[in-house]
């Protein structure tokens, strides 16, 4: 029996023309917890599913070699077979059917061929979700019912109902939050106790030192290092964290980014408020004797970056929403200011006129047309005003100014003719950003602008929300992120189960602050009822 | 790879249908001995394919946001029954009785896009709904009769030509300034276009390639205007369908409303966030669809002569072939006006290539529904690739 349970050798992947893949090697040991890190379009996810099958024997070169046997994977079906099973980022739930028949989809209990035991598929999902901590769920619910935590512990559940000895998990904690986050990493950790490995791809840096036992960079479709806990790293100081924090986010971006955030430079903060909003209330768009923002009051002034800190669920994106355009919930109250003025922002036209802009969460969901280009998708919201005379589109004018965008904000691409689909998630992103900056708003609502998104990618949006206060507009920025929170705004609020429980301003915003203000909150809320 | 100054090379993927509309409209003529390049085999190609055209037209619209339209063909029937009734029972002048055809189009129009976007309905019930309700209606105002003959005023339309100027060789004077005119607008166009390309420093394409490109174009506007000419000169049709043609393909490419039809199609969320009222796109789209319909209802009446409760049966699966023919997306925000013009003509192509060859409408249906199986497959298949 070799060291390792599994080596991948000398894998090379080519997409038309592109190297996806070059030379890589990764081994990981029996029964450990291997990190794969690297920034988007690194080429994890690919080499990922060229070890699942998903790209079959033959579209590769290079061996894998798993349990001292050498593979040729042609589909997911070989792999698990083997007992290699991936759960993806997207996750492969199907929504309205019940916890027990996710659990065990495409590996159904059965009596007879083709016919479904019922009594111990429930039996066998109950089991497993008590493995994953999900006892308590009842096993007939839709998994639709549950949040994003839950389901991604029902997809580990249902890899654990298969044969699983190695489990590979895509940015497991992309959409959860601190909370659950942790929990799912407690989870990695008791699966290990129960021999099994596991790779997880993460951009989370405090995730991957906490859980994994090696970290491996890739970088550009080559493996950067392989680093051995307590061989190449520890952890038993703040310094020895932090040097190994630099020395990944290093090898990730191939120089060395001294800060993660850009200093700003030479901004005057106004004395009168840009942007000011007052005695907002929500109601729940089909509850609607649900109160989802409570009485919210928030002013900006112009060349100030404000935060919007707060736990996932706390009524961020929900307020924000709400105010541009009234495009989430029902019975809105409340008044919008900008430039002292009260505006009308009830609908999206209105809030764009009122130069108001809403840099949505889900890029690809509610930001970009991702079969369009990327001139289309940057012209889309300021087309009315901006590139259009009588409702004649000026085409010429959506070139040039795409191309000055493009140039600007650094999209790399072909040319703005490129289809935005194709583009690596920090592209989409900047992108999404020109479009709401070609609507020459006085204030823009960032909501999670760096989500997905690598840190070089990261630094340069960073760098656009600098320059945008800096050239006297309003920015507010919603981030789950306490980090970037800290990194990027002069003042935050905190807000909780829809009310701001808390406002500080620079050296006040820690991410103790932030926690103890939601903290506090609770309690209050708790103590009330 | 050398890439010298700013040139990009054609994407002939772009111009796949115009390719296979050519190679299917001279591969019939090989199999028909030319029949189907004789003049009058030309007229009735545009003059049978006119009311498809004008239907997918505004079909592509609906097909842009993602959904059909398929009350269309019971539409056709009713507007055209309405001219019938106003001309024949009510004796109304030929003009009113248009006016009356369209309207009933842009009421059945009004009705659809209310419901879809204003009640939530989605648009294939909306519309199977009106298309079972409108057929019905026929038939009812029709007493299940054929309504007829319809004047010569009122057939005009449908089936008249311009007025007649022979020069040498029986050739109408009209057509050949018609197709030195197209010509003119063309070159002028593609200079236009480099002119604009060299003064903002965009990318173009070589000029052998916009020359070739051209050319094709030109030989194509050539072969039918001399046909035409040697036949009766120019259907009154095909002018009222270039205009329609033109109209919505710079609708859909140079409007800001044509831009809004696309980013819902092919994003709704995303286009709603951007400040597009994608209601009132969804209402105007269907209003917009019932109005064309109305028109191609009084078209085919005007064209036979009579109004019958059977016409425009299937009309809406010929306009829904043509737009996915021509290159359309079911899933909406892709294809173009264009596209769909080449989709109903390859259908008219094989149409009157059938029919030479004396199969019938049987044999025709089956044949009909491969190419659409074959073009959308083929289609499917070239993106895959990439």
């Amino acid at each position: 029996m070799s060291e390792y349970i599994l080596e991948m050798k000398h894998i090379t992947k080519e997409f038309t023309a592109v190297k996806a893949l070059d030379d890589v090697n990764l081994q990981v040991r029996p029964g450990e917890i291997m990190a794969l890190c690297g920034e988007n379009g690194a080429g994890k996810s690919t080499l990922m599913n060229v070890l699942s099958g998903t790209y079959g024997y033959g579209t590769y070169s290079g061996d894998i070699v798993y349990n001292g046997e050498t593979c040729q994977f042609h589909s997911l079906r070989d792999s698990e077979a083997k007992g290699i099973v991936i759960i993806h980022q997207e996750l492969a739930l199907s929504p309205y059917l019940s916890i027990a028949e996710n659990v065990f989809l495409g590996n159904e209990q059965v009596k007879m061929k083709g016919v479904i035991d019922w009594n111990v598929t429930r039996a066998k999902a109950g089991e497993l979700l008590k493995q994953v901590g999900l006892g308590d769920e009842n096993v007939n619910t839709p998994v639709i019912q549950l949040g994003t935590g839950k389901q991604q512990l029902v997809e580990i559940a249902k890899a654990l109902g298969k044969k699983c000895d190695l489990l590979i998990l895509d940015e497991p904690t992309a959409s959860l939050n601190d909370e659950e986050s942790m929990g799912l990493l407690m989870l990695m950790k008791e699966l290990q106790k129960q021999g099994i490995t596991q790779i997880i791809i993460s951009h989370k840096l405090n995730e991957i030192s906490f859980v994994a036992d090696a970290i491996t960079v890739i970088r550009d479709g080559h493996t950067i290092e392989t680093m051995h806990k307590d061989v190449d790293y520890s952890l038993d100081t703040p310094e020895s964290y932090k040097k190994l924090e630099d020395r990944i986010i290093k090898s990730m971006v191939g120089r060395e980014l001294t800060n993660r955030y850009p200093k700003r430079h030479g901004i005057t903060i106004g004395k009168e408020p840009i942007f000011e909003v007052k005695n907002w209330n929500v109601y729940h768009p089909e509850l609607t004797d649900k109160k989802v923002i409570n009485n919210v009051n928030l002013s900006v002034r112009p060349g100030e970056v404000v935060g919007l800190a707060g736990l996932m669920g706390a009524g961020r994106t929900e307020l924000a929403m709400s105010i541009f355009g009234r495009s989430y919930g029902s019975n809105i109250s409340g008044e919008v200011y900008i430039n002292g003025k009260a505006v009308n922002t009830h609908t999206v036209a209105a809030a764009i006129d009122s130069k108001l802009a809403y840099v949505s969460e889900d890029r690809k969901t509610y930001g970009l047309v991702l079969i369009d280009s990327i001139e289309f998708n940057m012209t889309l919201a300021a087309m009315s005003k901006y590139f259009s005379k009588n409702g004649i589109l000026n085409r010429n004018e959506e070139k040039l100014k795409s191309e000055e965008y493009r140039k600007r904000i650094n999209v790399k691409c072909n040319n703005i003719e490129q289809v935005v689909g194709s583009l690596s998630g920090g592209n989409q992103q900047k992108v999404v950003l020109a479009k709401w900056m070609l609507t020459q708003p006085d204030v823009l609502i960032l909501d999670e602008p760096t989500r997905g998104i690598d840190v070089g990618a990261k630094y340069e949006i960073y760098e656009v929300i600098n320059e945008l206060a800096a050239s006297g507009k309003a920015v507010i920025v919603i981030s789950s992120d306490m980090q970037e929170i800290i990194g990027t705004c002069d003042r935050t609020y905190v807000l909780n189960e829809g009310e701001i429980c808390g406002e500080l301003s620079g050296d006040e915003i820690t991410q103790e602050n932030i926690m103890g203000c939601i903290m506090t909150h609770n309690n209050r809320k708790g103590a009330a009822s | 790879m050398k890439n010298n100054k700013n040139t990009i090379n054609i994407d002939l993927k772009q111009y796949s249908m115009i390719i296979i509309l050519v190679v299917v409209y001279l591969l019939f003529a090989l199999i028909t001995k030319g029949m189907n390049m004789t003049p009058a085999s030309v007229n009735n190609l545009v003059m049978q394919n006119s009311y498809v055209v004008i239907l997918a037209v505004g079909m592509l619209l609906c097909v842009l946001t993602g959904n059909v339209d398929l009350s269309v063909g019971s539409t056709v029937a009713v507007s055209g029954a309405a001219a019938g009734i106003a001309i024949v029972d009510m004796g109304l002048p030929s003009p009113v009785a248009i006016v009356l055809g369209l309207l009933v189009g842009l009421g059945f129009g009004l009705f659809n896009g209310f419901f879809i976007a204003y009640v939530g309905i989605p648009p294939f019930i909306t519309t199977l709904a009106t298309m079972l309700m409108g057929r019905g209606l026929t038939y009812t105002v029709l007493a299940a009769q054929t309504k007829g003959p319809l004047p010569n005023d009122y057939n005009f339309l449908g089936s008249g030509f311009l007025p007649s100027i022979k020069i040498a060789g029986n050739m109408e004077l009209i057509c050949i300034i018609v197709a030195i005119a197209v010509s003119a607008l063309v070159v002028f166009n593609e200079l236009k276009d480099i002119a604009t390309r060299k003064k903002y420093g965009f990318p173009g394409h070589p000029m052998w390639q916009l020359g070739i490109k051209d050319a094709v174009i030109l030989v194509i506007v050539w072969f039918f205007m001399i046909r035409l000419g040697q036949n009766r000169g120019l259907p009154v049709v095909l002018i009222l369908m270039a205009i329609l043609v033109g109209l919505y393909h710079y609708i859909t490419s140079q409007t800001v409303a044509g831009r809004q039809i696309y980013a819902m199609g092919g994003n709704a969320k995303a286009a709603q966030l951007s400040g597009i009222d994608t209601k009132k796109v969804f209402f105007w789209v269907y209003t917009n669809m019932g109005v064309l319909a109305g028109l191609a209802g009084v078209v085919l009446s005007s064209r036979n002569a009579s109004a019958t409760p059977k016409a425009g049966d299937a009309f809406e699966m010929d306009a829904i072939a043509s737009c996915y023919i021509g290159g359309a997306a079911t899933a909406g925000g892709i294809g173009t006006v264009i596209g769909a013009v080449v989709g109903a003509f390859i259908m008219g192509t094989l149409n009157i290539g059938m029919t030479l060859m004396g199969l019938g409408t049987d044999a025709q249906k089956i044949v009909k529904g491969a190419v659409l199986l074959g073009a959308v497959t083929f289609d499917l298949v070239s993106k895959r690739k990439k």
